[in-house]
């Protein structure tokens, strides 16, 4: 069912939808749940939509997205899709355990839900609200600030679908966890995914999670993720987007560090119109090691903007933020990084550092890091640099022969070379590796992941009408 | 080979070359010898192509062609190579992936196919052998964290693999032990021939042991005050510059 009302504001028809569907919102989950909806839904009723007179929100308008005349679904009408018939990752020569949401809902062959023999459940975020109660009542919202973003309450309200992945206590999954999360509607869409991963005591485990837009009608995806990691526990996170120009992706990710864990974030955003990044770490106890990277190659009139908050809760941990970008073009970059050390979080390591690159005169950046120190013993640095491609090493290229074209092109991937050379799975880094090359060669487009490449038949539209399934 | 007249050159309204001459024929190796800030630098950077600098007057034709005419990717594709007294260092960009652009960027420009991955590589590997380069420089970035004596021994192994027609070396020997001294002047050696030429600009006469030249010029005050054969630089090593500086300025009275 698709629903739309379009003579009220965006946020009243959420309002009213939100009672309108009770019932479907609501489906199996547990009391804890519906009450974590009621908070969400009453912060978001008192906040309203984020707009540019909030300090966090000075660079990133989003007035205009919000006259939209959105669709919604409130139940899951991509269960009997066969994804392969549309999409190609590619990432697909990664050997990975591979799921698809489908405009914010899981799609599934044979079960929604999977475990594994080591007792690793991958699956539909929906699913496992009935199958695993206690799981989903221990940590999901715990991690989540509804409180500090309008968006997070707004998804927190309409928790339905997304991914959710439980890896038991010692156990390391090998295959990397990928996430392909495509939006493709013939009308405008506003979707909501929700996701939430547990790794138990010393576990282990690789998410990729690549948001691709099929379509291109103007979307909206306010996504939260949330991730915890038990003691010991190690979680790489890799977030590839590359959405369309119509495309407003508003990811919010929450990562919970307990003793002695680790979780690298990594968001390459390779295209989108308008993509913001809310990173917030906590650091709960000794010795957590949070290194959070970002690249984005930004053209034209897209909008990229990160956000990352570093909350040294505890003492003796590790903090590392390296975010790089290019803008090209009227292209627009905005960077928050604020890193927030607590009275005993003494022995703290902090680091932060925002490098940007602006190929034209029209592409601007605006970069603020914040310290709030209140410990003693920490040592902390950041630093934020704009600049254009460096002089002498362009004149160093040209003198061997280089045209200024591929001149440029050797350094802007030198350029981001620095993040992707970091990533630690080998053919990740390399797949990654060629997709920001053919990015900064302006070969790679939206449609490259899809395998109809319909590109001279105009707009990639698939025909799947909600409303007729 | 190369015909430089009358040149003036300048940066920000301050004049550095004021009215150079000099002539190149293939076969030749010329050192222009001189003091600190005479113009040395501005002179290798002004044939190669750096557009900081703005030429106020004269002409430098480079084989029958306009040279100053010409992008400094299109002066290094004609054969046009400047070993540089302070090398870049460009993190992220592998050497060998440097050196391969390069040279296809070079044959494209001359209408050739460009190298296969395993012909490049063994390309390399002979010019690491000719120029007597056994480190794995070529797996590393461009300069990145190389010593000064690797820095320059690399500027040499760019050489041997573009295989210029007029090679300008600034400096090449400054900062280097005897032996790495020795290592660039063999490969500088190696590469000489009757069709290509050579313009050594050098401070100290050390250099001038390992690489004889055809010519000695001394640069001072935007230009050159005295030429000779070989044996001018060993004149100017015991005589050091003040002489010269006496000569040029006795002249300038006059």
């Amino acid at each position: 069912m698709t629903t739309s009302i379009n003579t009220l504001p965006l946020k009243e028809r959420l309002l009213s939808l939100f009672f309108e569907h009770l019932p479907s919102i609501k489906g199996q989950a547990t009391a804890g749940v519906n009450r974590l909806r009621e908070e969400g839904l009453a912060e978001f009723e008192r906040q309203g939509f984020p707009h540019s007179k909030l300090e966090n929100w000075r660079f990133s308008d989003i007035a205009p997205l919000l006259e939209t005349d959105f669709a919604f679904n409130f139940s899951n009408q991509s269960r009997a899709f066969d994804i392969d018939k549309i999409f190609t990752c590619d990432v697909y020569d990664l050997d990975t355990f591979s799921v698809t949401l489908l405009n914010g809902w899981f799609v599934y062959k044979h079960a929604p839900l999977t475990r594994l023999e080591n007792g690793t459940v991958i699956g539909s975020l929906a699913k496992a609200m009935e199958l695993y109660p206690e799981l989903i009542d221990k940590y999901l919202g715990k991690a989540a600030k509804p409180k500090n973003s309008a968006l997070t309450a707004l998804n927190t309200a309409f928790i339905q679908d997304g991914l959710f992945i439980y890896v038991p206590e010692g156990v390391v999954v090998e295959k990397p966890i990928q996430l392909i999360n495509i939006v493709d509607s013939p009308t405008p869409v506003f979707l909501q995914p929700r996701h939430l991963t547990i790794a138990e005591r010393g576990a282990k485990l690789t998410l990729v999670h690549c948001d691709h837009s099929l379509t291109h009608n103007i979307s909206m995806t306010n996504t939260v993720v949330e991730i915890f990691a038990e003691p010991g526990a190690e979680v790489d996170h890799y977030k590839i987007q590359n959405k369309g120009k119509n495309s407003a992706l508003f990811t919010s990710s929450y990562l919970h560090l307990e003793k002695e864990s680790k979780i690298h974030s990594n968001i390459i955003t390779l295209n989108g119109g308008f993509t913001r990044n809310n990173v917030d770490v906590r650091l709960n106890d000794e010795l957590g090691h949070a290194d959070l990277k970002g690249l984005y190659l930004v053209d034209h009139n897209q909008h990229v903007d990160n956000q990352v908050f570093i909350d040294h809760a505890a003492p003796n941990c590790f903090s590392n933020q390296l975010y790089k970008g290019i803008l090209d073009d009227q292209a627009r970059g905005v960077f928050s990084g604020r890193i927030l050390v607590e009275r005993d979080a003494q022995q703290t390591l902090a680091y932060q550092n925002n490098k940007n690159l602006l190929l034209t005169d029209e592409a601007k950046v605006n970069t603020q890091p914040h310290l709030e120190i209140y410990a003693d013993d920490v040592k902390c640095s950041h630093g934020a640099t704009v600049g254009q491609l460096d002089p002498d090493a362009m004149f160093y290229l040209r003198s061997r022969g280089i045209g200024e074209h591929a001149a440029r092109q050797l350094l802007m991937l030198a350029f981001a070379d620095e993040v992707v050379q970091k990533i630690s799975i080998e053919a990740l880094s390399q797949r990654i590796g060629n997709m920001v090359e053919k990015r900064l060669r302006g070969e790679l487009s939206i449609c490259d992941q899809c395998v109809l490449h319909c590109s001279d038949k105009g707009p990639a539209t698939f025909n799947i009408d909600m409303s007729k399934i | 080979m190369l015909h430089i007249k009358d040149l003036s050159v300048s940066i920000n309204g301050k004049t550095i070359l004021k009215g150079f001459n000099l002539d190149v024929k293939p076969g030749e190796v010329h050192a222009i010898m001189g003091p600190n800030g005479t113009g040395k630098s501005t002179l290798a950077a002004v044939i190669a192509g750096r557009e900081m600098f703005d030429v106020d007057h004269g002409e430098i034709s480079y084989r029958g062609q306009d040279l100053l005419e010409m992008a400094p990717e299109i002066r290094a594709r004609e054969g046009i190579f400047l070993g540089f007294q302070y090398p870049v260092e460009i993190p992220g960009v592998s050497m060998a992936n440097f050196m391969r652009t390069a040279l296809n960027e070079k044959r494209k420009y001359l209408g050739l196919e460009p190298l296969s991955g395993a012909e490049f590589l063994k390309l390399m590997e002979e010019k690491k052998n000719l120029v007597e380069i056994h480190s794995k420089l070529t797996n590393r970035s461009v300069n990145e964290g190389f010593s000064g004596g690797e820095k320059k021994k690399n500027e040499i192994f760019q050489m041997a693999m573009l295989e210029p027609k007029l090679a300008i070396l600034d400096e090449t020997d400054s900062g280097l032990d005897i032996d790495a001294l020795k290592v660039v002047a063999n490969g500088v050696n190696k590469l000489r021939s009757s069709e290509n030429a050579t313009i050594v600009i050098t401070h100290y006469q050390r250099l001038l042991d390992y690489i004889v030249p055809d010519f000695v010029h001394v640069l001072f005050d935007g230009r050159i005050v005295k030429s000779g054969g070989k044996e001018l630089a060993l004149e100017l090593e015991s005589k050091g510059y003040e002489w010269i500086k006496k000569e040029a300025n006795g002249v300038a009275a006059n």
